[in-house]
C-alpha cells in the first residue's frame, strides 16, 4: 500500500511539474494557436527574478528571507507576463496565422534572451535604454502625423541606424572605460544559486518515505494556478472575451471586443505562468541561461496530448505523463530486481532482466514514453479532449 | 493560385521563353559547378576547402527541407536525426576499415567482446551506401505514416518530429556499448581504401563528390518540385483539403516527400561526418535542426537556389562572428530568425525577385492589357511552377 | 519579352556571383595569403612560427552553449598564468600571445577550431577541452598534425596519446583513492548515478571492477540525460536498493548535479546516512548548486581552495586580484593554470617553443611546486598529483578530510578493468612497438 501511495505521490508531483510548465503553454497555444518556442526562456526570466527576489531578501534578514518566495511568485509573473507582452507587441501580433513563422520567430526570441541573459551587464541596459529611448520616441511622435503612412518606411530607414548606431557606441565606450562595475555582467554564463527558504527544504515523513515540502508546495501551487486560470477563463470578464475571440474572432471584433487587447492579454497570460513555473523549478532544479530548455519539449508534448483549447486535457495528460514515466522507470527496475533475487541461472531469464534493466534508465524512459505518446496519438489524433466542431481541420 | 489558361499565342512565347530561361539556368548551374568543382580547390587552402566542403553538404539537407517546406509545407524541426543516420552509417562502415577479426577500438573501453548486429552489414561498401540513403528514408518514411495517417499536420507535425529529435539524441547519447555515446565515431583516423580519410587527397575527393551530390540533389528536386508531382506538392501546401477532396490521398505523396528529404538528409550527414572527422549525438541538439531551416527561410523558401545560398551565407556568417565575437554570434542569430519572419519572409530571392519587380514596376506602364502579363502574377507563376 | 530574359539573367549571374564572391572572400583568410605547406603524413613539426617577438599558443574552449559555465572558469585560470609569465619576462624572452577560440560546446566544432588554430594561426601549443567527447573529437586533429594539446580536466582515463599532455587526475588519482576511501570509512553498499555520457560510464565501470575486487558491493546504477532535472524516480531507486543508507557515488556534471542535490535533500537522504561521493562538484558547482544541499557531502579532487601550500596562497591571491574577491578557485583551474607553466618550463629546457618533438621530449620529468603540492610529468603525459578527499562546509569550501602522502603516480590504463589490465603507457620508451599501450 505504501509503495502504491508513494508511487501515486511521486507520479503526481513528476506530473505537476510538467503540469505548471505547460500551464501557459496551453493557454497560448490553445486559445491564440501561437507556438511559443520562448516558452522555456520566459520561465528562465521567471527563475532569474526568484534569484533576484532572493539577494534582495537576502538583505532584509532572518525572518523576511524565509518569505522571500511569497513574493518572488508575483514579481516572477509579471516580469515574465510583461516580457511576453512586450513579445507580444513588438513580433507576435504581425505573425498571427502564420504558425509556422511564429514557431521560428519565437525561437530567434528564445536564442537571444539565453544570450541576454549571459551577457547582460549594466553598459549592455544602458545600451538598450538608448536605444529604445531613441527608437521609439521619434516613432511616437512621427506616428502622430497625418502623413505617417508615406513617410513610415523613410522614418524607419533614417532612425534606426541612427539608433543603433548610437547605442553600440554608447556600449562600446563604456566598455572602453574599464569600469568593472559597469561592464561586469549581471549574472554571467554561470547557473545562479536559487535557494529554498529552510521550511521548504526537508520533507514530511509519512510512513517509510518522505513528502518533500518543495513538491507538495509546487502541488499546491499548480492547484491554485490552475484554479486561478479556470476562474480567470471562464468566471471574469476579460475572460468571457478571450473565449469569445476563440471562439469567432470576426464577430467578437463587430460586437466591440477590442481583439488586440485580447490577443495581448492572453499571451501576457500565459507568460505570466511561465514565469511561476519558473519560479516553482528553481526549487527543484538548476536556474541558468539553458533552464527553459530542458523543459520546452516536455511541455508541448503535454499540450499536445491533452488536446489544444482544454485545460483540463492539459491536466489529465500531464499526471498521465507523470505516472507513466515513474513506472516505467521504477516498475521496470524492481521488476528487474525482483526477478534477478529469484534468479536460477536460466538464460531467458537473464534475458528478461537485462531487457527491464534496459528500460530502467531515466533516458530509456524518454525513449519509451515519447513511443507510447505516438502511439496513443494513433488513437486520438487530437489529443484527449479533441476540440469539437463542424470544420474539416482536425 | 489564379489558374489562367493563356491564348495560345502567350502560350507558344511562354515555351520559348522557358526555354530561354532553362537554357540559362542549365549555364548558370554548370557555371557554378566550375567554380565550386576546379576553381575553389585550386584557391583554397586545405583546411579553408575543408569548411566549405562541409558547408556545401549542408546546403544538401537544406535543399532536402526546402523540399518539404517551402514546397510541400511540412515543417521539420527533426531532419537531425537523418543526418545523424547517414553521418552514422558512414563512419561504421570507416570504423569497420581494421584487420579481420579485431574491433573497433572504443568496443574495448566497455568490455564489448562481439561486433553488435547492427553492425554486421557495415563491412561492405556498397549495402553501407545503400543503408546510408535508405535506414534515414525509412526512418522519415515510418515516422511520418504514423504522424500523417491520422492527418496531424502544421505545428504538429513540427513539435512531433522536435520530440522525436529529443528522443533520438537521447538514445544515442545513452548506447555507448554499441555506437559510443557522446563521443561518437570518429572518421579522421580510419582507412578508406587503404588511404587515412584525414589524407589531403581523399578530402579533396570527398570535397569532389560533395559538390557533385549538391548538384545531383539540385537536379533531383528541380525535377520533383517541376510537373505534376511538384505542383501536387504546393498545392498539398496551400490547401490540403482540397487535394483531398479532388480525389488524391496527400498522405502518401507527403509520407514519400518526407522520406524522400530524409534519404536526402542521409547522404549530406554522410558528408559532412567524413569531412568533420567525427560524428556525435550533438549533430541532433534541437538547436541545430531549427538552423537548418532558417538557412532555407534566409534564403528564400520555395526556391531551390535559394536553400543553397541561405545555407552558404548563414554558415559563413557563423563561423566568421563565432571566430571574433563568440558572444554576439546567439544575437545575431536570433535576430536572423527574426528578421527572416517579419521583414523578408520570401528570403533573400524572393526579396531580390521583390525588388526586381518593384524596379520594373516604376520603368513601365502601371497597367496590364492581359492578366498574366502582371509581373506579380508572372512572379507567382514562376515560383509555383519553377524554383 | 527581352526584359523578362534580362531580369532572369541577372537574376541567376546575381546569385551565383554574390554566392562566388562572397566565398572566394571569405574563405581567403585576412592574414594568410598563402598558408604554409604542411605535409601531415611525415614526422616533421608543423613550420610554425615564433620569429617574432611573440610566441602564439591557443587557447580552445567552450565560451558558450552549455560548457561554457564550466570552460570559462579554466580560460581565466589560463590567461591568468599567461599574464603572470608574461609579466615575468615571458618565455624564452618572448611574450606569450593566446589566441582565444570558442568550441561552442560542439564537438565538430572543437575540431574545427583546432584545425584552424594550427593551420591559420600557427600556434605552437593548445591549451584546451573539457569534456571527453570534445577531446576525442580534437585527438585525431591532433595526431594527424602531429601537434600538441594541454588538458586539464579530470578524466575516465583509457586513453594516452603522444599530442596529448594530461594535467587532470587520471582514474587512479582520484577515483579509484575515493572509493578506497568510502569502503573503509562510509560503507560497502554503492548506488552510482552519473550523467548519461562517457566519463560516468567507463568511470562507473572502473567502479564496479573495483568494487568486486575490494569487497564492496554494486545496489544499483542510473544514468541522467543531460539537462535532466526530474530526479524522482532515481531518488525511489536509491531508497529500494539501500533501504537502511549506503554510498551514493555521484559523476552527474552540470545543471543535473543541482536538481539531484535538492531533491535527495527534500526527500530525506541526508549525508549521515546516504553520503555522496561527487567527483565533478568542485568550489566553483558548490555555489551554483547552493552551500546549504551539500554540507556533509564529499568530493575527491587533487586540489582544493582551502589547500595548505604557499603556492596556493600565491595563486589564490593572484586569481581574486585578477578576477575579483567573489571568485573561487578549483582544481580544472589550478590544472589548467599549471599545465601552463609545464609548458613553459618544458619549452625553456628544450629551448625552442617551434620543435614540438623537443618539447615534447623536454616535458617528460619536469617537477611543479604546484599549488596542489609537487607534481611531476611521467612519461606517460600524465602527472602525479596527490589525492585528497574534502567535505563541504558551510561557507562553500572543503574541509580535506583525507590527503595522500605524497603525489601518486598517474596510470591512464585502468588495471581494474579487464581489458586494460596488464597494459602500461610511457612514451620515452623505445623498446616497445607501441608506446601508447604496451603489455607490461
Amino acid at each position: 500500500m505504501s509503495i502504491f501511495l508513494e508511487g501515486l505521490f511521486n507520479g503526481i508531483s513528476i506530473g505537476s511539474v510538467l503540469l505548471i510548465s505547460a500551464l501557459g503553454l496551453a493557454i497560448v497555444f490553445g486559445l491564440m494557436g501561437v507556438i511559443n518556442l520562448a516558452h522555456g526562456e520566459l520561465m528562465m526570466l521567471g527563475a532569474y527574478t526568484t534569484f533576484v527576489v532572493q539577494n534582495i531578501f537576502k538583505g532584509f534578514g532572518e525572518p523576511w528571507f524565509d518569505f522571500y518566495i511569497l513574493a518572488a511568485i508575483p514579481f516572477a509573473f509579471l516580469v515574465a507576463g510583461l516580457a511576453g507582452l512586450a513579445l507580444e507587441k513588438s513580433v507576435i501580433r504581425y505573425l498571427y496565422g502564420r504558425p509556422l513563422e511564429t514557431l521560428l520567430a519565437t525561437w530567434g526570441v528564445s536564442l537571444i534572451l539565453q544570450q541576454l541573459v549571459r551577457s547582460i551587464s549594466s553598459s549592455l541596459s544602458i545600451s538598450i535604454a538608448i536605444f529604445c529611448l531613441l527608437w521609439f520616441t521619434p516613432l511616437f511622435f512621427l506616428s502622430r502625423r497625418s502623413n505617417w503612412q508615406q513617410i513610415k518606411s523613410w522614418a524607419i530607414a533614417i532612425i534606426l541606424p541612427i539608433s543603433l548606431g548610437v547605442a553600440t557606441l554608447t556600449g562600446i565606450l563604456i566598455n572602453n572605460t574599464e569600469n568593472k562595475s559597469l561592464t561586469r555582467p549581471w549574472f554571467s554564463a554561470r547557473n545562479v544559486d536559487v535557494t529554498a527558504p529552510s521550511w521548504l527544504r526537508g520533507g514530511f515523513a509519512f510512513e517509510n518515505f518522505q513528502l518533500p515540502y518543495a513538491r507538495l508546495f509546487i502541488i499546491g501551487l499548480t492547484i491554485i494556478c490552475v484554479i486561478a486560470t479556470y476562474w480567470f477563463l471562464n468566471k471574469s470578464t476579460w475572460g468571457l472575451r478571450i473565449r469569445a475571440v476563440t471562439q469567432n474572432r470576426e464577430m467578437s471584433s463587430c460586437l466591440g471586443i477590442p481583439t488586440g487587447k485580447v490577443d495581448a492579454l492572453t499571451f501576457a497570460l500565459g507568460s505570466g505562468l511561465a514565469g511561476i513555473a519558473g519560479c516553482a523549478i528553481s526549487f527543484l532544479g538548476s536556474v541558468g541561461p539553458n533552464t527553459g530548455q530542458n523543459y520546452i519539449v516536455d511541455a508541448f508534448m503535454v499540450v499536445v496530448v491533452g488536446g489544444v483549447g482544454n485545460l483540463f486535457g492539459t491536466i489529465i495528460s500531464a499526471l498521465a505523463i507523470g505516472i507513466i514515466n515513474y513506472i516505467i522507470i521504477v516498475g521496470s527496475s524492481s521488476l528487474a530486481f525482483s526477478l534477478s533475487a529469484s534468479n536460477s541461472g536460466d538464460l531467458g531469464f537473464i534475458n528478461l532482466v537485462d531487457f527491464f534493466n534496459f528500460f530502467a534508465t531515466t533516458s530509456m524512459a524518454k525513449v519509451l514514453v515519447f513511443a507510447l505518446i505516438i502511439a496513443f496519438l494513433q488513437i486520438k489524433p487530437a489529443g484527449i479532449f479533441p476540440q469539437k466542431g463542424r470544420g474539416v481541420e482536425l | 493560385m489564379n489558374d489562367i489558361i493563356p491564348d495560345s499565342a502567350s502560350r507558344f512565347a511562354q515555351s520559348k521563353k522557358q526555354k530561354q530561361k532553362f537554357l540559362i539556368e542549365i549555364a548558370t548551374v554548370i557555371g557554378l559547378l566550375i567554380i565550386f568543382a576546379v576553381i575553389m580547390p585550386l584557391v583554397l587552402p586545405e583546411f579553408r576547402l575543408r569548411l566549405l566542403g562541409r558547408f556545401l553538404s549542408l546546403t544538401i539537407v537544406a535543399l532536402g527541407i526546402d523540399l518539404i517546406w517551402g514546397y510541400t509545407g511540412l515543417l521539420s524541426l527533426g531532419h537531425g536525426i537523418f543526418f545523424a543516420l547517414g553521418g552514422y552509417c558512414l563512419a561504421m562502415y570507416l570504423n569497420l576499415q581494421i584487420p579481420e577479426g579485431t574491433l573497433p577500438e572504443f568496443f574495448t573501453l566497455y568490455g564489448v567482446k562481439e561486433l553488435p548486429l547492427v553492425w554486421q552489414p557495415f563491412y561492405s561498401l556498397p549495402v553501407t551506401i545503400i543503408l546510408l540513403t535508405f535506414i534515414p528514408a525509412l526512418v522519415a518514411g515510418f515516422l511520418g505514416y504514423l504522424i500523417f495517417r491520422n492527418r496531424i499536420k502544421g505545428v504538429y507535425f513540427s513539435i512531433l518530429t522536435q520530440a522525436a529529435l529529443l528522443v533520438f539524441f537521447n538514445f544515442f547519447n545513452g548506447q555507448q556499448k554499441l555506437i559510443n555515446g557522446t563521443n561518437g565515431l570518429k572518421t579522421d583516423t580510419e582507412k578508406i581504401f587503404g588511404l587515412l580519410v584525414s589524407d589531403p587527397k581523399v578530402q579533396l575527393n570527398f570535397y569532389l563528390l560533395t559538390v557533385l551530390f549538391v548538384f545531383l540533389t539540385y537536379v533531383l528536386c528541380r525535377w520533383l518540385t517541376s510537373g505534376r508531382f511538384g505542383r501536387l506538392l504546393i498545392a498539398i501546401r496551400d490547401d490540403e483539403n482540397r487535394v483531398r477532396f479532388t480525389g488524391y490521398n496527400p498522405t502518401w505523396f507527403k509520407v514519400l516527400v518526407f522520406a524522400i528529404s530524409g534519404a536526402i538528409a542521409g547522404i549530406a550527414g554522410a558528408f559532412y561526418t567524413v569531412q568533420t572527422g567525427i560524428i556525435t549525438p550533438s549533430v541532433m541538439q534541437v538547436g541545430f535542426s531549427i538552423e537548418m531551416v532558417i538557412w532555407v527561410a534566409v534564403g528564400g523558401r520555395g526556391t531551390l537556389v535559394g536553400a543553397i545560398i541561405g545555407t552558404l551565407l548563414v554558415r559563413l556568417a557563423q563561423t566568421f562572428l563565432s571566430e571574433k565575437f563568440p558572444e554576439v554570434w546567439l544575437f545575431f542569430q536570433g535576430a536572423l530568425f527574426l528578421i527572416v519572419v517579419t521583414v523578408l519572409p520570401a528570403g533573400i530571392i524572393g526579396g531580390i525577385r521583390q525588388l526586381m519587380i518593384n524596379i520594373e514596376n516604376r520603368q513601365k506602364v502601371v497597367t496590364y492589357p492581359a492578366i498574366d502579363i502582371n509581373p506579380e502574377i508572372q512572379a507567382e507563376k514562376e515560383e509555383l511552377e519553377h524554383e | 519579352m527581352s526584359n523578362r530574359f534580362d531580369r532572369r539573367k541577372f537574376l541567376l549571374y546575381g546569385g551565383a556571383t554574390l554566392g562566388s564572391s562572397i566565398f572566394l572572400k571569405a574563405c581567403q583568410s585576412p592574414d594568410t595569403a598563402t598558408p604554409p605547406e604542411t605535409d601531415p603524413g611525415t614526422e616533421t613539426p608543423p613550420d610554425t612560427t615564433a620569429t617574432g617577438d611573440t610566441i602564439k599558443v591557443g587557447i580552445l574552449h567552450s565560451l558558450s552553449g552549455t560548457m561554457a559555465i564550466s570552460e570559462t572558469t579554466v580560460v581565466d585560470a589560463e590567461n591568468l598564468a599567461i599574464k603572470e609569465i608574461n609579466a615575468a619576462g615571458g618565455v624564452l624572452g618572448k611574450q606569450i600571445e593566446a589566441v582565444t577560440e570558442d568550441g561552442a560546446s560542439d564537438w565538430p566544432t572543437f575540431a574545427e577550431k583546432a584545425r584552424k588554430l594550427i593551420d591559420q594561426d600557427e600556434v605552437v601549443t593548445i591549451f584546451g577541452c573539457w569534456t571527453s567527447a570534445s577531446r576525442k573529437a580534437v585527438l585525431p586533429v591532433f595526431e594527424e598534425k602531429n601537434h600538441m594539446l594541454w588538458y586539464p580536466v579530470q578524466y575516465e582515463g583509457q586513453e594516452c596519446s603522444k599530442n596529448i599532455f594530461y594535467t587532470g587526475a587520471a582514474p587512479n588519482q582520484q577515483i579509484e583513492p575515493a572509493v578506497d576511501w568510502l569502503l573503509e570509512n562510509k560503507g560497502k553498499e554503492f548506488f552510482l548515478v552519473g550523467s548519461d555520457y562517457v566519463f560516468p560510464r567507463t568511470a562507473n565501470n572502473i567502479i564496479k571492477e573495483q568494487l568486486k575486487a575490494n569487497g564492496g558491493t554494486t545496489v544499483g546504477e542510473d544514468y541522467l540525460p543531460l539537462g535532466n532535472t526530474e530526479v524522482t524516480p532515481i531518488i525511489t531507486k536509491i531508497k529500494q536498493a539501500l533501504p537502511n543508507g549506503g554510498v551514493i557515488f555521484n559523476s552527474l556534471n552540470g545543471d543535473s548535479n543541482v536538481a539531484f542535490f535538492k531533491q535527495i535533500q527534500a526527500a530525506g537522504l541526508t549525508p549521515d546516512k546516504y553520503p555522496v561521493m561527487s567527483v565533478s562538484v568542485a568550489e566553483e558547482e558548490v555555489r551554483q548548486i547552493g552551500t546549504e544541499y551539500l554540507v556533509g557531502h564529499y568530493a575527491a579532487w587533487n586540489y582544493f581552495q582551502t589547500v595548505d601550500t604557499p603556492a596556493n596562497t600565491k595563486f589564490v591571491e593572484a586569481f581574486k586580484a585578477e578576477y575579483g574577491d567573489d571568485r573561487v578557485t578549483n582544481d580544472p583551474m589550478e590544472a589548467a593554470y599549471i599545465m601552463v607553466y609545464l609548458w613553459k618550463q618544458a619549452v625553456e629546457k628544450a629551448g625552442t617553443a617551434d620543435d614540438l618533438e623537443a618539447v615534447r621530449a623536454a616535458a617528460v620529468g619536469q617537477t611543479l611546486e604546484a599549488p596542489e603540492g609537487t607534481v611531476t610529468m611521467s612519461g606517460n603525459h600524465h602527472i602525479s598529483k596527490t589525492v585528497r578527499i574534502g567535505e563541504v562546509r558551510d561557507d562553500g569550501l572543503f574541509d580535506v578530510v583525507s590527503s595522500t602522502d605524497g603525489p601518486i603516480d598517474p596510470i591512464p590504463w585502468n588495471q581494474y578493468v579487464p581489458e586494460t589490465k596488464g597494459y602500461a603507457c610511457d612514451w620515452t620508451k623505445t623498446d616497445v612497438d607501441n608506446p601508447g599501450k604496451y603489455k607490461i
